[in-house]
């Protein structure tokens, strides 16, 4: 078995804390259509009758450790599955709306497998490796097929063929769509297909178990370390290889639009052990969101981007106008958006529409009590196409916007705002999706690959489903194939130190009994992240945040309050330790965002815009992916680079004016 | 808003429960119900009390994994939502609101207002499913599928496994649930197969589990916050007379 190659060595330059490294990512050479065939053909396998003495642990029952742990159990591995919710079935994928992108070009508009290679790569800013896109793009065709199987109720036409709606940064239909529910349905599907695997004993599923670390031993991912959150038992559990597809870390920010439970833990306890963070600064700005009301927020809601297809964006051309809309006539609108992209208008891509609304609103014209939101006008399209026609369209986003605001959409403008969304930071991992401690490897939102600076819509769910599919069943394999199965037990030292690690610190979050609850921290922790690091970052901000953050972490370590015990069903500490995660992992975000000097996809450094305020990427110096290494000294990581290659879609700037 | 809130607080599953008293007074209409919720345990953990436990996750009515009998209406006064969207504009100043858990035999107490609901997992691990292992697809467009068959699954698939409709049951009767995955599948060309085993096995894994049976009361699709039609229990009983007359015995392990 070969390690992964880290050489590091200090470049002599300008910028402190650099390195260069080779991070080995084991893509196939040849033409970028048969890298994955290629590849497929020269791993190596394991015979079906040895399958069962090698056991997968999969932390994350979502789209991507789902799907895997189905699909692995199925191929007769031993599989073990964690989630945190009662159910595999409430991962956080369920809440995906829009749809999920594949190359079928069954609408004969001339898509193909190449177009959503190139369309990816290019959406992602031109920071992504060419030749993980192009497997996505592929297996993306293998998806639907295996989804319509499982019963996934994709919407169709009237001939009974699957319906295709179009989505933003592509000019194909290529997007499949149950509804406005496709996330949930596709979960449903890999649900099932897990649930018959548990029926058939090939997983056992954990429910409502955390984990809180990942055990390495001889330099090889062995094991993890849990909480059962109901009796707060520790535990420890031995694999052959363990797959993190436990999702994306937007809660670091304490509002987005993640479900509560969502988290790092996962991955930073994996990064602590010797796994590298691959570009933890590439976040995602969804542009339409509902606004925050006040303190009590807990969460930010999502409204689906299709809305911009009829919805008209503005805000005031005046200052500080507080007359309600329709007191504001036309001439005094600012239609920010169709002025400054004449050719997209309220199109852009999420990043663009996103960065010009905190614009206008940081000028003071932000519409709403707290001024942080913008109208979205369906006025003209009701005019224009008669309300039945947007009730057909948009029905239900109506009817959540008017139970959550209190307002009628239909009769005044909606107001949004934008919110954390996504996170295309990750894990780094090879192209086998393994990260840098071998047999460790990470799927789904939770690595950093495919997407690059950026995140187009309907790609998420492709992507998570294509690594749990068809992706890991291959690669696992291969290593598998290379080791020898079991050959250690839970009682090896290595457990028994991670175990003793967990206890103690589950331990000393109770006893610290401070002044200041988890909420508090967390809500502090994500203001800072928004305000520095969130749709613009510029030195100076991140160099306060990076003094303020591990200032805060300390205050956390001593002041925090967390009540009850730690042998009982106790969410105020499971709440605890993820926030104590995001304390870290924010501290490297913001390094991460100060070392990269440029701007690119979701990543705008105010430095670095064109002489008209755009995004300006600097290929020159960094066309990388910086994959962070954990040193012991949380202020101090070490940055490693995958210098990115593009043989096939050439940088360009992205222009939609 | 001022608010009074009695809420189910039980220690664990082997400790009896009871009804506490709380205030909420600095309660605003643009909160969610949880929100609500959220701002009453920031109080109790300064005080030193333990804070009351509830499951949410997504916060958007998708999850399905919050829950809550909100002064005895499973997922509160209004129709076709769940607790977590749920906001306090339907509520009126001064009110008194009982918050007490899912009760239903199958789902057994784990804390305060947190119940264990894996028996529905298990009602899915009989027969939930199409057997379809992961590379055995033929090309999605191989089997049409009739636009109006299409409605109909995706109607029935929208259940968010939440467990409201027997919590609401008098009979703690799971049917609707069941109904729906039954529905989902039934109504689709891949799921005929499977389909006469799949509902006996089914039905005779939530009889076992101990949910009670169902008689046509229909508090369950009341509650439904996904809106999930008593038609698809009537499609149910159609499969099972069938599977009957064919002689299907269930296959339960
Ligand atoms: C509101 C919303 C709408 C979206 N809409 C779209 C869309 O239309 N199209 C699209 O392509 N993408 C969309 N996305 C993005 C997409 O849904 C996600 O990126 C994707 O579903 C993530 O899948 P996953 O399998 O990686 O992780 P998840 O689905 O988040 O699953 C994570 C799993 O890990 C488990 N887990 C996490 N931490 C731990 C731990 N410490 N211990 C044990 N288990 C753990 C959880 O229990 C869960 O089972 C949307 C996202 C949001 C928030
Ligand atoms: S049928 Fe309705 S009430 Fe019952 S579990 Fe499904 S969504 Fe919940
Ligand atoms: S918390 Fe997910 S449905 Fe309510």
């Amino acid at each position: 078995m070969s390690k992964p190659k880290q050489e590091t060595k200090t470049r002599t330059g300008t910028r402190t804390m650099e390195f260069v490294a080779s991070l080995d990512s084991k893509q196939p050479s040849g033409p970028i259509e048969q890298r994955w065939d290629k590849h497929r053909f020269e791993m190596k396998l394991v015979n079906p009758a040895n399958r069962r003495r090698y056991t997968v642990i999969v932390v994350g029952s979502g789209l991507a450790g789902g799907a895997a742990a189905a699909t692995l159990g199925e191929q007769g591995y031993n599989v073990k599955c964690f989630c945190y919710q009662d159910s595999p079935r409430r991962a956080h994928s369920i809440a995906a709306q829009g749809g999920i992108n594949a190359a079928k070009n069954y609408r004969n508009d001339g898509d193909s497998i190449y177009r959503l290679f190139y369309d990816t790569v290019k959406g992602g800013d031109f920071r992504a490796r060419e030749s993980n896109v192009y497997r996505l793009a592929q297996v993306s065709v293998n998806i639907i097929d295996q989804c319509v199987a499982q019963g996934v109720p994709f919407a169709r036409e009237y001939g009974g063929y699957l319906d295709n709606r179009s989505f933003g940064g592509a000019q194909v239909s290529r997007t499949f769509y149950a509804r406005g529910q496709t996330g949930q349905q596709l979960l449903l599907g890999a649900y099932q297909a897990l649930e018959r695997q548990i029926a058939a004993g090939s997983v056992k599923m954990f429910s409502r178990t955390e984990m809180l670390d990942l055990v390495v031993v001889d330099g090889r991912a062995r094991g993890i370390i849990t909480r059962d959150m109901v009796t707060g038992k520790i535990e420890r559990h031995v694999a052959d290889a363990v797959v993190l597809a436990t999702g994306g870390y937007g809660n670091v920010f304490y509002l987005s639009t993640n479900a509560k439970g969502c988290n790092t833990t996962a991955i930073w306890r994996a990064h602590r052990k010797g796994a590298f963070f691959g570009n933890p600064c590439f976040t995602q700005i969804h542009p339409t969101c509902i606004p925050v009301t006040g303190d009590h927020q807990s969460k930010l809601t999502l409204m689906s981007e299709s809305l911009r297809n009829d919805g008209r964006i503005w805000v005031p051309k005046k200052k500080g106008d507080s007359r309600p809309a329709s007191q504001i006539p036309e001439g005094e609108r600012d239609y920010y958006l169709e002025e400054r992209y004449p050719s997209f208008g309220n199109l852009v891509p999420r990043d663009v529409a996103s960065r010009n609304a905190k614009h206008v609103c940081d000028q003071g014209r932000g519409v709403g009590s707290s001024g942080l939101g913008v109208y979205l006008d369906f006025a003209d399209s009701i005019k224009r196409l008669g309300k039945p026609k947007i009730v057909e369209r948009y029905g239900n986003l109506f009817d959540m916007y008017a139970q959550i605001t209190g307002e009628d959409p239909y009769e005044t403008p909606m107001r949004i705002y934008p919110a954390i969304h996504y996170t295309m930071g990750g894990l780094w991992v090879d192209y086998n999706l393994m990260s840098t401690i071998p047999g460790l490897f990470v799927a789904g939102e939770a690595n950093f690959s495919d997407h690059g600076a950026n995140r187009l819509g309907a790609s998420a769910l492709m992507q998570g489903l294509a690594d749990g599919y068809f992706v890991l069943p291959y690669t696992i394999a291969n290593f598998l194939a290379q080791i020898k199965p079991g050959g250690l037990d839970t009682s090896d030292a290595a457990f028994a130190q991670a175990e003793a690690e967990v206890a103690g610190r589950t331990q000393k979050l109770l006893k610290l009994k401070g002044e200041h609850t988890v909420d508090s921290f967390h809500r502090e922790l994500g203001k800072i992240m928004w305000d520095e690091c969130g749709m613009a970052r510029n030195e100076a901000g991140l160099r306060k945040a990076l003094k303020r953050i591990p200032e805060l972490r300390s205050e956390f370590w001593e002041n925090v309050r967390v009540p009850g015990e730690g042998g009982e069903l106790n969410q105020e500490l499971e709440k605890a330790g993820r926030v104590a995660d995001f304390l870290e992992l924010g501290e490297l975000m913001c390094m991460d965002a100060l070392t990269r000097a440029e701007s690119c996809g979701g990543h705008f450094r105010e430095e670095s815009q064109t002489e008209d305020g755009e995004a300006l990427r600097d290929d020159e110096n960094c066309a990388f992916v910086s994959a962070w290494a954990f040193t012991g000294n949380l202020s101090k990581p070490e940055l490693h680079k995958e210098p990115l290659e593009f043989e096939y879609v050439k940088p360009s700037q992205r222009s939609y004016k | 808003m001022k608010l009074t809130l009695k809420v189910w607080r039980q220690k664990n599953g082997s400790t009896p429960g009871e009804l506490k008293t709380y205030p909420a007074d600095h309660v605003s209409p643009d909160m969610s119900f949880l929100e609500m919720l959220d701002e009453v345990n920031q109080a109790l953990i300064m005080q030193g009390e333990d804070p009351i436990a509830f499951d949410h996750d997504c916060r958007e009515g998708i999850c399905g994994m919050c829950s809550l009998m909100i002064n005895g209406v499973a997922h509160g006064p209004k129709e076709a939502i769940t607790t977590c969207q749920l906001h306090m504009r339907s509520f009126k100043d001064g009110e008194t609101i009982t918050i007490e858990p899912w009760r239903a035999k199958p789902f057994p107490i784990i804390k305060d207002l947190v119940v264990d609901r894996e028996s529905f997992d298990r009602i899915i691990q009989a027969g939930g499913f199409i057997s379809a292992s992961t590379g055995s697809a033929p090309d999605g467009n191989a089997i049409p599928v009739a636009k109006p068959d299409a409605d109909k699954s995706m109607d029935a698939a929208a259940c968010i496994g939440c467990g409201a409709c027997a919590a609401a049951c008098p009979n703690g009767s799971a049917m609707l649930f069941t109904a729906a995955k039954v529905a989902h599948l039934g109504h689709l060309p891949q799921g005929q197969a499977e389909r006469h085993q799949r509902v006996v096995n089914m039905v005779a894994t939530q009889d076992a589990e101990g949910f009670g049976n169902c008689t046509n009361i229909g508090e369950c699709a009341a509650v439904c916050p996904k809106e999930i039609s008593l038609d698809t229990i009537a499609m149910l009983n159609r499969d099972l007379v069938i599977a009957a007359l064919k002689g299907i015995e269930p296959v339960v392990k």
